[in-house]
């Protein structure tokens, strides 16, 4: 038992965690219901009350309550993995991304899960928390509803469904990450 | 208690992610920037085991638990909702180094402080509730 434990406390390369996304995928059709993360979101909205406001969130919600629990299950991952299997926050990141992001002021790239500089209580009062963390989570908010799908939705099950909308979608989630990556982050990172 | 495998499957989505440094921001910056591998390798290789899947169930017409079809819900398509949309949740995730999954992973991963992110992510998902009708679909 503790060996297996060991095993599987190590970092998972690649085609360990694609192909099991694919069966995570997999499971919840065969359970009738389908892969997609963000419509958590809009199900947060009416159960919060948007549904009087606005018909868009005017639904059951508690037709959605298997997402729901389904979200709570990746808490609950996160949390297992961070307690018993062997926490490393370090990611196995390249010397060319090391390098560059010291080059703007991040002290010790890859070595904690977020950047602990940017994404920390403080810094929400200051311009670049409000930025990173206030403002980046509206647009992902924003824009996966607008784009009908987030990672999960457009780029496993809709590509895996060789969905042209998704195929876009994809493009469009690079066209903004490449953006944010190439031109803006060299100025939010070193603010 | 019927609710008990979907928190069994995301349980184990969420430690997928966890261990494979999806859940890491630094390895979303990295595939932006076309650093390494990695990210490519674990999207890339859950679309093509997930396109064989898919494939095995529509040619075996396979059926879900409750008997029912097993379909990917078709998504209309149309260039400027998911280009502008999809752009738009692009500059949010390359931000935040999290998609609408990672989030909850990072939650309970110990990243407190990504509950702002979580909640200014539904307060987005709000305003184009409120705002849809105006946007090109």
């Amino acid at each position: 038992m503790s060996q297996l434990l060991d095993w599987i406390s190590q970092p998972w390369p690649w085609y360990v965690a694609g192909p099991l996304i694919a069966l995570v995928m997999f499971s919840m059709l065969f359970f009738g219901k389908s892969f997609g993360l963000s419509a958590n979101l809009r199900t947060m909205c009416s159960i919060l009350g948007a549904g009087k406001s606005c018909e868009f969130f005017d639904f059951d919600w508690k037709t959605q309550t298997w997402n729901l629990v389904f979200a709570a299950g990746l808490v609950l991952g996160g949390l297992i993995s961070y307690l018993y299997l062997g926490y490393e926050p370090a990611a196995n990141i390249s010397e060319t991304t090391i390098s560059e992001l010291k080059g703007f002021g991040i002290e010790s790239p890859g070595e904690t899960v977020v950047p602990l500089e940017i994404f920390n209580w403080e810094n929400l009062l200051s311009v670049q928390g409000f930025i990173f963390m206030i403002v980046g989570g509206f647009l992902v908010g924003f824009g996966t509803r607008y784009a009908g799908g987030c990672t999960s939705g457009h780029a496993i099950s809709g590509l895996s469904d060789l969905q042209p909308a998704s195929l876009l979608a994809v493009v469009g989630f690079f066209i903004g990450g490449l953006l944010m990556t190439y031109f803006i982050l060299p100025h939010l990172l070193v603010m | 208690m019927k609710f008990l495998r979907y928190l069994l499957i995301g349980t184990i989505f969420g430690i997928t992610l966890a261990k494979a440094e999806v859940i890491s921001w630094f390895r979303i910056y990295e595939m932006f920037k076309f650093q390494s591998f990695h990210m490519y390798g674990v999207i890339g290789s859950a679309v093509v085991v997930g396109i064989i899947v898919i494939q095995i169930i529509k040619r075996n017409k396979l059926k879900s638990i409750d008997g029912e079809k097993i379909i990917i819900a078709p998504k209309q398509f149309s260039w400027a909702r998911y280009l502008i949309g999809g752009s738009i949740f692009g500059l949010g995730w390359a931000m935040t180094g999290a998609c609408p999954g990672p989030m909850f992973i990072l939650l309970g991963n110990g990243v407190g402080v990504i509950l702002v992110v979580i909640v200014s992510a539904v307060l987005g998902t709000y305003v184009y509730g409120k705002v849809r009708h105006k946007l090109p679909h």
